[in-house]
């Protein structure tokens, strides 16, 4: 089945490392057929910044993300951008403290990944946590395949807080916490 | 035949873009020398060999534009290095005129042009395959050019690797013409250990340096053996019109052996250069032509319309050129109607043209954007009815 | 006696192609002398014949390549130097030399030779400088002086000129000189300390182009402009560069010598690399 995954919010979050470390948990390690694509341009520099990503169990013919369902977004700007085109069935998944919504309905999840990153002491690691909470909410690639991308992709010394960070994440939603 | 070292391949399953990917193919390929003018979308290239090339003890340089670039590689290439630089529209451009005294003093090398839309500046940041004509026809004179059209990072690996052996074998600047989506898309790229990667180097003279040695007389296949500066050949290489002894001339006689040969040296091995990959053509009635990214949205619209029982099938080039005309001969005997799908006004739609009497249907974009596969699909929809 | 003196054999047989002799050069040209001085400070030379290179542009200079018995690359207008800089990076043990003209060098190829003498490419670059675009028949170029007649400045040269030494010098090349096709024992010497040097040496050799500019400019045939360079020079290294700008009068001296001889890190030799 073919999904398609896309991520926002802006310069220096991590958004592109997200999709990256998404994508390469899909493509080599959870045995299915993964694409990435980053915005590319001005947008990656500072202010608004998106990553794209379309996982299927079949190869990947167009490469092009034109509706996606799962839409993880850590800005205002990506939210008002992307948000309301969000297909019907789309999941967004949101920071808390970065997104303000009108409507909070069910196909809204989130959680303060900002802030539990500040309370790891990095507030880089923001975006992993919303990789965990992506994962654990939607089962879009499995918790192995994930901290085998971000082992492989992160640098060594950063490898533990990574792997706390998506583990934060995770529990959030085991914990219950709901919108 | 030789094989990969392997201190130089990245054996094992990477998720890389193209342009990485084909950086990591110059390398397994054994490229030693890269020169090049950052641009984009072709900047990762240079990028990814400005870490690794040192570290395989090959060398990195940037110079100061696309015609010094070109120049280096070339003199690179005479130092008996395997060379490559990257570019974009706008510096292939520029390099023009360094291709033409590579092709003319047979000089292997690699020139990666990840495309973006034109004219000039254009679109720096999008997708276009409208520089298909320039690398056939952008330098002045003639010549026959090779150029690849990867539709995936797998392929901008494995076609720069062929990109290298095809330059080694038949001595010119090869290309390999990538766009901006297979160049920036991240991918599972499949990497071969070292072993099972074959790598062509090209011919030496067989006898020692005398004064009797001719630096441009042919053997059969019309390639001459290549000796490397610094060897004790004592050989003069010119861009002015030259005889088998390197010497230039202005006998016309002579120019149009060479021009001739240089083209000829092409075409005789065009049925082992020419490459493309069939989808469903045995028994179509309609088959779309398409090539790098735009083939990705037409095999998807080609399996969409067998879905709906149209019997249609798709003609992915590989090779751009030579062009692969025998198999567009071919098709136009069994199939009704062409669909040429592609990211310009219709370069090679215009080239089928000329192998084929079969009505020829284009959809094309100028560029900045991908063409969707519904586009495709209709395409094939209205050419079945 | 007849006066006719036979010789068979040249003393610079061995460094010059023979089959290609008589050369292409017009009478009163002054390429002759500098290539021999460039043949000689090769023979003199510690490094084999086998590893040097000449490497040359388009234009009468860019011949230069062509009848000296090295391997030896006649490349494309402008672009001698990224060629060599290539050559030189990819086989450091080749002694690269870039013979070419003023034209060539500092008109269509002068972005190339600001960076290369920047990065101090282990090159040598001899420029011949005879003031016009000679092969094509006499037009301006980057070095012909203000109010030269030339075929494309029929009202005199609008244009100031370049100062070859002095942008070389201020471009970082680690040795700079000028002589003339006249000074051969001093150009000859220059040549051989260039090849020694590591880095970006620079040496321009003014020669008369009687047919394409001397005749056009009151400087008379080649001979003449020879005399001129005898009484005009001044040999003086210690010369502030901005004062050696060439007006090429009968009136105005010419400054020549070596003017520059420093140490700089060589690229690619440790500095910048893994």
């Amino acid at each position: 089945m073919r999904q398609e995954v896309r991520l926002g919010g802006f310069g220096g979050q991590g958004i592109v490392l997200a999709g990256y470390i998404l994508g390469k948990a899909a493509a080599l390690y959870d045995g299915k057929e993964a694409v990435f694509m980053q915005s590319y341009g001005p947008e990656a520099r500072g202010g608004a910044c998106a990553a794209e990503l379309i996982i299927d169990d079949e190869p990947i013919d167009y490469p092009m993300v034109s509706n996606p369902e799962l839409l993880v977004l850590m800005s205002q700007e990506a939210f008002s951008k992307y948000g309301s085109a969000a297909a019907e069935g789309a999941q967004l998944i949101v920071d808390t403290d970065l997104v303000e919504s009108a409507t909070r309905e069910d196909w809204l999840h989130d959680i303060p990944a900002t802030r539990i990153a500040e309370e790891l002491g990095n507030r880089m690691v923001a975006n992993v946590i919303m990789l965990g909470f992506l994962c654990a909410t939607t089962g879009v690639v499995s918790r192995e395949a994930l901290e085998e991308s971000i082992r492989t992709t992160v640098r060594p010394g950063l490898a533990e807080l990574n792997l706390k960070a998506l583990a934060r994440g995770f529990e959030y939603v085991s914990a219950g916490a709901k919108v | 035949m030789a094989v990969a070292t392997e201190e130089r391949v990245l054996t094992g399953q990477q998720f890389m873009n193209g342009d990485v990917a084909c950086a990591e193919g110059a390398l397994a390929a054994g490229c030693s020398f890269f020169a090049g003018y950052p641009i984009t979308p072709s900047t990762e290239i240079a990028e990814r060999l400005a870490r690794r090339l040192p570290a395989v003890g090959g060398r990195y340089v940037q110079m100061e534009d696309e015609l010094a670039s070109m120049a280096a590689i070339l003199g690179a290439s005479w130092a008996g290095a395997k060379s490559m630089t990257a570019t974009s529209g706008p510096g292939f451009s520029l390099m023009m005129e360094n291709i033409g005294l590579g092709m003319m003093t047979e000089v292997p090398c690699v020139v990666v042009n990840v495309q973006r839309g034109g004219p000039s500046t254009g679109l720096p940041t999008l997708v276009s395959q409208a520089d298909v004509m320039q690398a056939k026809w952008g330098s002045h004179g003639d010549y026959e050019p090779i150029a690849y059209s990867p539709a995936s990072p797998q392929e901008m690996f494995d076609l720069t690797v062929k990109a290298f052996n095809a330059a080694e074998r038949y001595r010119l600047p090869v290309f390999v013409l990538g766009d901006e989506v297979v160049g920036h898309m991240t991918e599972r790229v499949t990497i071969p250990p070292a072993a099972e990667i074959d790598i062509v180097d090209r011919k030496r003279p067989s006898a020692p340096p005398d004064d009797g040695w001719l630096p441009y007389a042919p053997d059969d296949d019309l390639i001459p053996p290549m000796a490397c500066a610094g060897e004790g050949y004592g050989f003069h290489i010119t861009g002015l019109t030259h005889d088998e002894r390197g010497y230039p001339t202005g006998d016309p006689l002579v120019h149009d052996r060479l021009v001739r040969r240089l083209s000829r040296k092409i075409q005789v091995h065009a049925n082992e250069i020419c490459e493309v990959e069939k989808l469903h053509t045995d028994d179509a009635e309609v088959v779309v032509i398409a090539y790098g990214a735009t083939s990705r949205a037409a095999r998807h619209a080609v399996l969409a319309a067998r879905e709906r029982g149209i019997r249609a099938g798709l003609l992915r080039l590989i090779t751009l050129w030579p062009f692969p005309r025998g198999v567009v001969k071919e098709l136009g005997n069994t199939a009704r109607r062409f669909v040429v799908a592609e990211l310009n006004l219709g370069q090679i739609a215009r080239e089928a043209e000329r192998y084929t009497r079969l009505p020829i249907s284009l959809v094309n974009h100028a560029g900045g954007m991908m063409l969707p596969p519904e586009v495709i699909l209709r395409a094939i929809m209205e050419a079945e009815a | 006696m007849s006066g006719e003196i036979v010789v068979n054999a040249h003393p610079l047989d061995d460094l010059l192609r023979a089959d290609r002799l008589p050369h292409i050069w017009c009478p009163g040209c002054g390429l002759g002398p500098i290539m021999a001085c460039m043949a000689n400070a090769m023979a003199d030379s510690a490094i084999p014949i086998d590893k040097h290179v000449v490497v040359s542009g388009i234009g009468c200079t860019g011949r230069v390549a062509g009848y000296l018995k090295v391997d030896s690359f006649h490349t494309t207008h402008g672009r001698p130097i990224p060629f060599a800089t290539g050559l030189k990076l990819a086989k450091p043990e080749l002694q690269v030399t870039v013979f070419s003209g003023d034209g060539d060098l500092f008109a269509i190829g002068g972005n190339h030779l600001i960076h290369a003498a920047r990065r101090n490419v282990d090159i040598n670059v001899i420029c011949v400088n005879n003031f016009n675009y000679g092969m094509t028949g006499g037009q301006a170029g980057p070095t012909t002086p203000m109010g030269a007649r030339t075929s494309t400045t029929p009202y005199g040269n609008v244009d100031p000129s370049f100062n070859l030494p002095r942008l070389a010098a201020t471009l970082g090349a680690v040795y700079v000189a000028r002589w003339t096709s006249l000074h051969v024992r001093q150009l000859e010497k220059s040549i051989r300390r260039a090849i020694k040097k590591e880095g970006f040496t620079f040496i321009e050799v003014l020669s008369p182009c009687p047919v394409g500019f001397g005749k056009s400019n009151n400087l008379g045939e080649g001979l003449d402009e020879m005399e001129l360079y005898r009484t005009n020079c001044v040999v003086y290294p210690e010369a502030d560069l901005s004062q050696a700008d060439i007006e090429l009068k009968h009136d105005s001296t010419i400054i020549v010598g070596d003017f520059v001889d420093i140490e700089r890190p060589v690229y690619g030799a440790g500095g910048g690399e893994e």
